[in-house]
């Protein structure tokens, strides 16, 4: 399973992107793998602000469920209109056209607290 | 501890992601469920069923044993073809929906539900003591592949000289298949043309790969059991632990048809099952078909059109990979199963409204 280095984990299989002031979130290659096809996925509106743990969306497969867990305080700027179209993309490309979306950090340095990719490989191989 | 399909290797060779389903370790999808779905719509998917369980009855009072145990009328079946019962208990309440094959006179093939092997297995044995007729649990002696779809008869005919054209639906033939000796059935689970081939789990791995091989220029895929669900789902085919359960009698269900009450005899269930036939039930199997990408799923409280009333529950659902709408089964209030019957579904905490609809959502 591809687990980007430049990239930050949570626990519950998201992705964290802070190379930008925005960061940008989605779901692993290992969870979108867990889940199968993704078939719906909903997303917040921008403005919404979120507490870290705080459940903003969803991702439907054929069978199951996933609710989506805010990594970080902050506030959505931007969902990703793409993926709501195709949640296929989630497959296809989880750490590229299938992120979710870009939340603006309450306080950056929240993100330097989540996994780095050496912990989160280790979390999937269990 | 879970159990390996005879074809484990098979399909760990093949990245197949596994699921335990009633104790068995089985293949859920290999690559893209919906992919493996299209392809049996579309051309042909290979399944492993291996999990399924077949007992068998034999002896001259065969016959006689299974028309007392189970609902339908075993005996009036020819060999050589199948048919589609349930095993009631005592109060018409569903322990199993089972497919019935009469390979001989004497002798009968009984495929239950893996989760459900051994209280089929119990019940057959203990209602068939007063006959002359053994009961064998010989599950462990079979693996059963399935290929189903519209491609399915051609890659059959590239590895079997078997007359084909003459096995009609819900019919087997002894056939020799890439050289393997098994029983070719004309069945399934997914609302296509297709067969179920029962051979022994030794020559599973070989026969599996010759289907592969064979199915290759068809367009077949291997189908894991998360396709099998949406695509017998599409058919309106009920399934055990969700449509159908001890807590209710096929006439719920929508199935009373299959309980024969003309055939002699008493059968297990009679009395309960004739009462409940004369009577309205309360609650109603129906189909219902909603708009958008969400899914109802199993468990989900459904509502009145004003989406106050709790009116019932839902049993299957999905996103339709063939129709690209929501589909569920459903028990509601009979007084509301009328088609085109406004509902609604509490899809966690949002209301999705849906429309009672007739069954089966797909047809080929």
């Amino acid at each position: 399973m591809d687990v980007p280095a430049e990239l930050r984990y949570t626990e519950e299989h998201e992705w964290v992107d802070a190379r930008s002031e925005a960061v940008r979130v989605g779901i692993t290659e290992y969870a979108q793998d867990q889940l199968g096809d993704v078939v719906f996925v909903d997303l917040p509106e921008p403005g919404t602000s979120l507490t870290a743990g705080d459940v903003f969306g969803e991702v439907e497969s054929t069978k199951s469920v996933s609710e989506l867990f805010a990594p970080i305080d902050g506030e959505i700027i931007v969902s990703n209109a793409a993926v709501a179209d195709a949640p296929e993309l989630i497959n296809s490309d989880p750490y590229g056209e299938g992120w979710l979306v870009e939340i603006m950090p309450a306080e950056p340095a929240d993100v330097g607290a989540l996994l780095d990719a050496d912990a989160y490989q280790k979390l999937i191989e269990g | 501890m879970t159990i390996p399909s005879p074809l484990d290797e098979v399909h760990r060779e093949l990245g197949a992601a596994f699921t335990d389903f009633a104790g068995w370790s089985m293949p859920v999808r290999y690559g893209s469920e919906l992919a493996e779905h299209r392809a049996v719509r579309e051309a042909a998917g290979l399944f492993d069923l291996s999990h399924m369980g077949e007992i068998e009855v034999t002896g001259p009072g065969a016959a006689a044993a299974l028309n007392y145990a189970l609902v339908g009328n075993l005996a009036s079946v020819k060999v050589g073809r199948a048919r589609y019962s349930m095993l009631c208990a005592e109060d018409g309440g569903v322990l199993d929906d089972l497919v019935t094959y009469r390979l001989a006179d004497e002798r009968f093939l009984v495929v239950a539900n893996a989760a459900n092997v051994d209280v089929v297995a119990r019940a057959l044995a203990g209602r068939a003591e007063k006959f002359d007729a053994q009961v064998t649990d010989r599950s462990r002696e079979f693996a059963l592949i399935a290929v189903q779809g519209p491609n399915s008869a051609d890659i059959l005919r590239a590895v079997s000289d078997a007359d084909l054209g003459g096995l009609k639906y819900y019919a087997s033939m002894e056939a020799t298949v890439a050289g393997i000796d098994l029983l070719l059935a004309r069945t399934g689970y997914t609302g296509e043309d297709g067969f179920e081939l029962y051979c022994s789990p030794e020559q599973a791995p070989a026969l599996w790969r010759a289907l592969t091989e064979a199915g290759e220029p068809h367009g077949l895929l291997p189908a894991g059991l998360a396709s099998r669900d949406t695509l017998r789902l599409e058919a309106g085919m009920p399934l055990y632990g969700h449509e159908l359960s001890s807590g209710m009698t096929p006439f719920e269900a929508g199935l009373g048809r299959v309980v024969k009450f003309e055939k002699e005899g008493d059968f297990v269930g009679r009395k309960a099952l004739q009462a409940r036939s004369e009577q309205s039930p309360e609650r109603v199997l129906v189909a219902l078909a909603g708009e958008g990408r969400r899914a109802p799923r199993a468990g989900y409280a459904v509502l009145g059109p004003d989406g106050e009333r709790n009116v019932g529950e839902i049993t299957s659902g999905a996103l339709s990979p063939t129709l690209g709408y929501p589909i569920a089964m459903a028990y509601i209030s009979a007084g509301l199963s009328e088609t085109g019957t406004a509902l609604t579904v509490d899809v966690r905490g949002k209301s999705l409204p849906v429309t009672v609809t007739a069954l089966p959502f797909y047809q080929r």
